[in-house]
């Protein structure tokens, strides 16, 4: 009986590990395929007769050079991280407070603006684009990053008020109403514990905002339209596709080193990541 | 040391009127406990002392002083919530330093005064732990540390005893009020639990639907109750009444015994009792049956201590008797006490 169990223990296990190496396979996988593709030779990369996991012709840097020499990648960079550093700081600025107020002060009203704005949030960007041309261009943004950081935050800011509204709302009022009568004010009870209590929100903020500006594509290529403002999603394809020829390399360099940040900061907070995502689907 | 006063006070919530008019005050060093059950307004009303809700109109003082426009932060107060409250993300050590921060004390000073607290309520082991780590009654000592380090002028406890289990509570309340005696600080008191409130307070103040209906020492508000709310409120079982000649006629189920048990120099008024159902409790006999002359339609209990042997049998009528000043009498209609007078019928 107790070796059955044993056994039984062992298959499970090796069950369990079979079942999560699969799957960290299957996430890995498109980071090995643009590793890879990275130090490929074109030739290689495309003779339908070699293994593409493995390197036919030696390894090249060629695919590195292209991108870092030829394109204007390491200034999309810069733009990106620019551009999205400034609207995650806006993003917090905005629905941090707002979300608290909508949970805390405004009663049953702010249930429903917040529902309400949520709703905007499914108003396609292909739609909202049209009125916010006209915003950009009687502000003179046309062309400029500025432009972004003023568009993307009309698209971040309803989903994360409405998302921070969920996490302080799970957040006991006596929590805060101690801290007042302990000698804070309102505003300092909010910054000193209950801001501490709601890191996985802010995180859950800041690597949804950060995400969204990487890959935005639509408004990127609309509102920008000279190489050197170009952002990492509008650059890498304008420039490594040109007609129908495909520079796999350097495309492939290009989302590796886009990726693999994002991929780490996720990594590190996942746990608190879905935290943000789950809070208030059971009462914690 | 302060005392808390509230002039004619109300609170009005949308339609609902939630206090209503409550004229309190508190003397120095004082346990003042609120009783009443659930709606009442008592917590509304220890709100509205520590500044988290607005009275709709009255006054506050404390100390002497007017405090409506003061937030909680200045009116030096400490109030234990029913939750406890507790900063989640902060070590107990740091939960208790908190008001002492908050007002820029020295750090020096913030950590005397920290084990100060901690050994007051034997939590010093606890002081590098998060409260997730502590049991209820740990946390609700932690919650009293963090309460009286910084020396308020007025207590503020809603229900800091609900959440332990029965056999905690019994050592937290004694705990409670030794820590209470000891400072001397006045002390404000929510619970409907009537076995603390009588267990605790130095007075009480019985509510319903808003208002105070009664404010007195335990005993006086258990053996004269000003209405048929204080007397159906508190004692379990609580008082019983039965109509009699336009009034209504209380007494508590302990002070009916067999007429055989009292010595016959006292002025006593007596009963026919008929007796439906024996329960033998261990320490009491609860007697279930009615009066069978005065009021045979009406079930009453009797509450026999175990000292009493009289051997009672179901479906029997025994004489029972209480004395003359056990029993109360009130108003049908308004419910508030009225003279004693003699009981008429056949007794």
């Amino acid at each position: 009986m107790a070796t059955g169990q044993a056994l039984h223990g062992a298959g499970g296990k090796v069950a369990n590990f079979g079942i999560i190496a699969a799957f960290a396979a299957f996430a890995a996988f498109p980071f090995a395929w643009m590793l890879i593709t990275t130090f490929k030779r074109t030739g290689d990369l495309l003779d339908p007769n070699h293994n593409p996991f493995l390197y036919s012709q030696p390894p090249t840097l060629e695919n590195l050079r292209v991108l870092f020499n030829d394109t204007l990648f390491v200034r999309w960079a810069g733009n990106t991280m620019f551009i999205g550093v400034l609207v995650v700081l806006i993003t917090l600025l905005i629905a941090v407070p707002a979300g608290y107020s909508l949970a805390r002060l405004t009663g049953a009203i702010g249930e429903q603006l917040g529902v309400a704005m949520f709703l905007t949030y499914l108003v396609p960007p292909t739609i909202l684009f049209i009125p916010l041309s006209r915003v950009v261009s009687i502000l003179h943004l046309q062309d400029s990053p500025w432009a972004l950081v003023l568009v993307y935050p009309s698209f971040t800011i309803p989903f994360c008020t409405w998302l921070m509204m969920g996490f302080f709302k799970v957040i006991p009022k006596d929590v805060e109403e101690a801290a007042m009568i302990d000698g804070l004010s309102r505003f300092g009870a909010f910054v000193r514990v209950i801001l501490p209590m709601s890191i996985a929100g802010l995180l859950t903020v800041v690597i949804f905002t950060f995400t969204l500006v990487l890959q935005e594509f639509v408004y990127a290529l609309t509102f920008i339209s000279s190489a050197k403002n170009f952002t990492v999603s509008v650059g890498v394809p304008s420039f490594l596709v040109r007609g129908d020829v495909y520079f796999w390399g350097s495309l492939m360099a290009a989302c590796f080193i886009a990726s693999v940040p994002i991929a780490f900061l996720y990594n590190l907070f996942v746990d608190r990541f879905i935290a943000g995502f789950t809070v208030g689907a059971v009462k914690g | 040391m302060a005392t808390v006063e509230t002039k004619n006070i109300r609170k009005v919530f949308q339609e609902h009127t939630a206090v209503d008019g409550v004229d309190l005050q508190t003397r120095e060093g004082e346990f003042l406990v609120l009783l009443g059950p659930s709606g009442c307004g008592k917590t509304t009303l220890l709100r509205m002392i520590a500044g988290l809700e607005r009275q709709t109109s009255g006054d506050i003082l404390i100390g002497g002083r007017v405090v409506n426009e003061m937030p909680p932060r200045e009116r030096k107060i400490a109030m234990v919530f029913q939750s406890y409250a507790l900063y989640p993300h902060m070590t107990v050590a740091k939960n208790i330093a908190f008001p002492l921060k908050a007002q820029g004390a020295e750090p020096k000073t913030i950590d005397a005064r920290v084990k100060t607290a901690a050994s007051m309520f034997g939590i010093e082991r606890l002081l590098q732990r998060k409260p997730r780590q502590l049991s209820g009654g740990e946390r609700q000592r932690v919650a009293l540390a963090r309460a009286m380090v910084r020396e308020p002028d007025v207590f503020l406890l809603d229900e800091p005893l609900s959440n332990l289990d029965a056999k905690l509570r019994h050592m937290a309340r004694d705990e409670l009020q030794q820590f209470q005696r000891r400072l001397k600080t006045t002390t404000v008191y929510v619970t409907h639990d009537q076995v603390e409130a009588m267990g605790l307070g130095d007075r009480i103040a019985v509510m319903s639907a808003g208002k105070v209906r009664q404010l007195g020492r335990p005993q006086e508000v258990y053996d004269d109750p000003a209405d048929t709310f204080v007397a159906g409120f508190l004692g379990s079982p609580p008082m019983q009444f039965f109509e009699n000649d336009g009034a209504l006629v209380g007494f508590r189920a302990e002070n009916l015994l067999p007429k055989a048990v009292y010595s016959s120099n006292e002025p006593l008024v007596s009963f026919w009792y008929r007796v439906t159902r024996v329960e033998d409790l261990g320490a009491d006999r609860l007697l279930y049956g009615s009066l069978r002359d005065l009021a045979p339609d009406t079930k009453m209990i009797v509450n026999l201590p175990s000292t009493i042997h009289v051997p009672l049998t179901p479906g029997e009528a025994y004489e029972f008797a209480c004395k003359v000043n056990d029993l109360k009498f009130f108003d049908p209609k308004t419910g508030l006490r009225i003279p004693s007078r003699p009981l008429r019928g056949k007794a």
